[in-house]
């Protein structure tokens, strides 16, 4: 038993700790000045890449131009919403899980239904087309 | 087991120490809000990414946007959020003018955002590529437009909080307020970096 006190006692200390942090916010302003400076570049480089038509191929430069934002979302959910597991009993994080599915799905299903029902339509001729409402 | 503990007089002790609970959960509770605000952008980037292509004959993206601007705009957005971020660590030092200072600022750099955003649309609209010319530019305009429209009230409860302090000083309630400000603004951020990813840059490719 008198070996588990001390182990207490830490888990106090740590108790401590926790509530005494999040008393005092969050972030430093190294970690702010951090995700300024990587949102900076994750910003610059997408915007060259578009801007001085870099690369030939759209998809390409697509595909970086998302990957960028990807990473740079988060970025700022880390350095700057200072997002973590621990934060509120880790109920923040699971919401925010939670929501990226619903936002998937809302996404990728709208992209597949309405992808399908254009490729269903009925061919319009441009007679057809002229006299459209 | 337990009986010989009580005897002894010791207290109790357990394996399993329960996580701290903080008093208020204002912060998770707006949290929650955030994401259901960001399921409203989620729909509205699928009806974007749905429409973004149907130009009715119309102007496309490429004819329409100003990339430079779209810039311009990006950083004025991310200056105001580490000027927001400076008026927090301002905040937890308790220095309360400094706090109105970084504030002022992060006010003032989310204006200039808002300004070149109406400039751009009253430009648009113009050029005769208002929300009605094509379903591409509905979905834009509903999509940038309820972001600018966010940012608007975000700019509201900036000025409203900075009255708040200046009033009555950076006591506990203001702090709160403050704290679910600056999460909102970093939101906004965010979802500035979808639209200028997904509507701008992708749109003129």
């Amino acid at each position: 038993m008198s070996s588990q006190a001390p182990a207490h006692e830490d888990a106090q200390e740590a108790h401590h700790g926790h509530s005494h942090g999040h008393e005092a916010g969050h972030g430093t302003f190294r970690s702010y000045v951090t995700g300024f400076i990587l949102s900076v570049i994750l910003t610059a480089i997408p915007f060259w890449l578009v801007m001085a038509g870099v690369f030939e191929s759209r998809l390409v430069t697509a595909a970086l131009v998302m990957g960028f934002g990807a990473i740079q979302i988060v970025v700022h959910m880390i350095y700057f919403l200072h997002m973590n597991t621990k934060s509120e009993g880790g109920w923040t994080m699971l919401a925010l899980i939670f929501t990226l599915l619903l936002v998937a799905i809302a996404l990728a299903g709208s992209l597949w239904v309405m992808h399908h029902l254009n490729v269903n339509m009925m061919p319009m001729s441009p007679e057809m087309m002229k006299n459209m409402p | 087991m337990s009986e010989t503990t009580v005897e002894t007089g010791e207290k109790p002790t357990f394996y399993l120490t329960e996580d701290h609970h903080p008093e208020n959960s204002t912060n998770l509770g707006f949290w929650l809000y955030l994401m259901s605000d960001c399921l409203i952008f989620a729909v509205l980037f699928a009806t974007h990414a749905v429409l973004g292509r149907n130009y009715a004959a119309g102007p496309s993206p490429a004819d329409l946007f100003d990339l430079p601007l779209v810039a311009v705009n990006t950083a004025m957005l991310l200056f105001s959020s580490i000027t927001y971020g400076f008026a927090m660590l301002q905040m937890e030092r308790n220095a309360k003018a400094e706090t109105l200072f970084w504030l002022g600022v992060t006010g003032i750099f989310g204006a200039i955002f808002l300004a070149l955003e109406l400039y751009e649309f009253y430009h648009l609209i113009h050029e005769g590529a208002g929300p009605t010319r094509s379903a591409f530019l509905s979905s834009f305009f509903t999509l940038v437009g309820t972001h600018g429209l966010h940012v608007t009230f975000g700019i509201i409860w900036l000025i409203t909080l900075m009255a708040q302090v200046s009033r009555h000083g950076l006591i506990p309630e203001n702090r709160r307020r403050l704290m679910c400000l600056s999460m909102f603004w970093h939101f906004l951020d965010v979802v500035w970096i979808g639209v200028f990813s997904f509507v701008y840059l992708m749109g003129v490719l």
